[in-house]
């Protein structure tokens, strides 16, 4: 399947030179009727799909001041170019957050703008043809709405919004992306984005419990659907399925074990993840949002905690309250909703938990900084908090940490290439060579500092990491959760005390 | 795409799924195993009989940790992990072997 060429590590980061449409052949599938109308959209590009799409604009011109805003501001300082992974991976001129940007702005010109409509050619505008309708289905499609390039505009453009405006404009006239639409479809029908029914989710829970009393000899519980717990933990379905994914997710069971918080997962809101925001349908994030709501209702929850999800975050940290509050029926006395490694820091901080630290001690970790969450959430109650968070807690139950180099972690932190609904079979050139500012920073502290795993908080990350890490000559089991780590060295009451600690490997 | 086996056509999704998964015998799984240059052993049998027997009673792929501890127990403890798995199906047990098994691709952040 791999037709094309993985890019070169070279010795420092390289801008390359641009590159006219070498990857314009990218496109994800096209989403079928099937997947099209639960969402509210037509099943195919519909007869009139210009003039519909000019309209889509107009409105979302009106309902979003940001969007205009963006597409009328950019002064063309050029501060942008070198900033995206798909760009710097690519080398594709329009990958180049500008010229990104330029492929809707131009269209926006030519109608909406004074100059465009009567001087078309002055100001580069041009009408939606079939042509550029192909160029938007395939660029914003190499996209992954991870905002680096916002960092360094100096109006604050986000490519991300006008991505999303896009896709949403795209998906009104019926050319929708199906790897998004399929699984919002899902979510909409079985209440999680893979598709795990509520059985099999009890089945899963149940063999986690197994596992873990018989590595550890303690008996921690997998609540599902249960009435009257205090926490409703809210995670992506990844962590029921994929690894690395399901060992952080047995971290907050024996988080909130040992701290003796009472939690459930639910089942109709067996998802965090909220793919309505890679497609900019608000009316879709909000459907999705609800579920979680209506479980926390139901199940008469106090509070609300969000697992490892980048995206998720985002919305859960930055619109959950305006999409589905308000939450008044939770306890005010936390954060609503709040994030797992809050809650773990928390405790570690109060000395809830405790850790033994050399249980990590075969791995030098690194720590892989998000995208969603490092550039529109926080966490705790201060600046950086969700730089900071994480990391504290890395350090609390590992002894080897090393951070990148400081231009790719923070704020400015690369996406891992798999973002923003790029996280499909059908787009695995784009996203290999989107990885390869991620690849190249940490084979930089593999080589200097022997950092041997890097860890990362998003579902996202971790498979897109996976997936991606071998095509740069690392293995995939190099790619860690957080609370995989946490889950290692977090001491438990009554523990099996030989030293077997890993019997995981060995059995 | 649609493949052919034994003069039979079997439609396809666009990544070569089958799209009717009770039209799934055997031989289909065979069939779609030699176009990606796979002769199917004993012991993918193994793992693609347990994914059509656990999507029988879950509608769904089972998770990873459910796979291999099913594995484990058919095949014997030092088999029971991912890394096995990926050694019979190296383009991911979940994907690859639920192809050949004639199951839909697992969707999501997986």
């Amino acid at each position: 399947m791999a037709d094309f060429e993985t890019p070169e590590i070279k010795e420092y980061p390289v801008i390359p030179h641009i590159k006219l449409g070498v990857m314009s052949h990218s496109k994800p599938f096209l989403s079928k009727e099937e997947f099209q109308e639960p969402l509210g959209y037509p099943g195919e590009l519909v007869d009139d799909w210009q003039e519909k799409a000019y309209a889509k604009m107009e409105e979302l011109l009106g309902k979003y001041r940001s969007f205009r805003v963006y597409l009328d501001s950019c002064v063309k300082c050029g501060a942008c170019t070198d900033k995206c992974h798909y760009y710097l991976g690519t080398e594709d001129a329009n990958n180049m957050p500008v010229a990104r940007q330029d492929l809707l702005r131009r269209v926006y010109r030519r109608k909406f703008t004074f100059a465009g409509k009567y001087f078309p050619k002055l100001v580069g505008a041009v009408d939606l043809t079939k042509e550029v309708l192909e160029e938007w289905y395939s660029y914003f499609h190499q996209c992954s709405q991870c905002r680096r390039c916002s960092v360094y505009c100096p109006y604050g453009i986000d490519t991300a919004e006008i991505s999303m405006a896009a896709r949403e404009i795209m998906d009104s006239i019926g050319m929708g992306q199906k790897y998004c639409n399929e699984i919002i479809g899902k979510v909409f029908k079985i209440g999680n984005n893979l598709g795990l029914p509520e059985p099999a989710l009890a089945d899963t829970l149940e063999g986690l419990e197994e596992e873990v009393e018989d590595d550890t000899g303690v008996p921690v519980k997998f609540p599902l659907d249960q009435k009257g717990a205090d926490i409703l933990l809210v995670t992506p379905s990844a962590d029921f399925f994929a690894e690395p994914h399901v060992d952080g997710l047995i971290g907050y069971a024996k988080v909130f074990h040992q701290a003796g918080l009472s939690w459930t997962l639910s089942s109709h809101a067996s998802e965090a993840a909220n793919f309505g925001m890679f497609i900019g349908s608000y009316e879709n994030m909000r459907r999705i949002s609800v579920r979680i709501r209506e479980a926390a209702e139901e199940l008469g929850v106090k509070r609300i905690v969000f697992g490892e999800c980048g995206h998720a975050w985002r919305v859960a940290y930055s619109f959950l309250n305006t999409l589905a509050g308000p939450f008044d029926f939770l306890d005010p006395n936390y954060p609503v909703p709040q994030h797992i490694c809050e809650v773990t820091y928390d405790l570690i901080q109060r000395g809830v938990i405790k850790f033994d630290k050399s249980e990590n001690d075969h791995m030098t970790l690194t720590y892989h900084d998000s995208c969603n969450v490092a550039r529109a959430s926080r966490m705790g109650d201060e600046p950086g908090g969700q730089f900071r968070i994480p990391r504290e807690i890395i350090k609390a139950c590992c002894n080897n940490f090393v951070d990148m180099p400081s231009d790719t972690i923070g704020e400015a932190t690369f996406c891992c290439g798999g973002g923003g609904g790029l996280l499909t079979d059908d787009l695995m050139e784009i996203r290999v060579k989107g990885a390869l500012p991620r690849m190249q920073a940490l084979k930089h502290v593999v080589e200097n500092h022997g950092v041997t795993h890097m860890a990362a908080i998003c579902a996202i990350c971790k498979s897109q990491f996976t997936k991606v890490i071998p095509y740069y000559g690392f293995t995939m089991d190099q790619i860690v959760s957080v609370h995989q780590l946490v889950s290692e060295a977090i001491i438990l009451d009554g523990a099996d005390t030989d030293d077997d600690g890993d019997s995981g490997d060995e059995e | 795409m649609p493949i052919e086996v034994n003069g039979k056509t079997y439609e396809t999704d666009e990544e070569g799924y089958l799209a009717n998964l009770s039209e799934w015998t055997p031989e289909v799984g065979e069939a779609m195993a030699k176009e990606d240059g796979t002769e199917l052993s004993d012991e993918h049998w193994e793992v693609i009989n347990f994914l059509r027997e656990y999507y029988d009673e879950y509608q769904i792929a089972p998770a990873v940790r459910v796979l291999t501890k099913a594995i484990g127990k058919k095949l014997g403890k030092e088999k029971g992990n991912s890394k096995y798995l990926y050694e019979l199906f190296p383009y991911g047990p979940a994907k690859q072997a639920c192809k050949y098994a004639g199951l839909p691709k697992p969707t999501g952040c997986v």
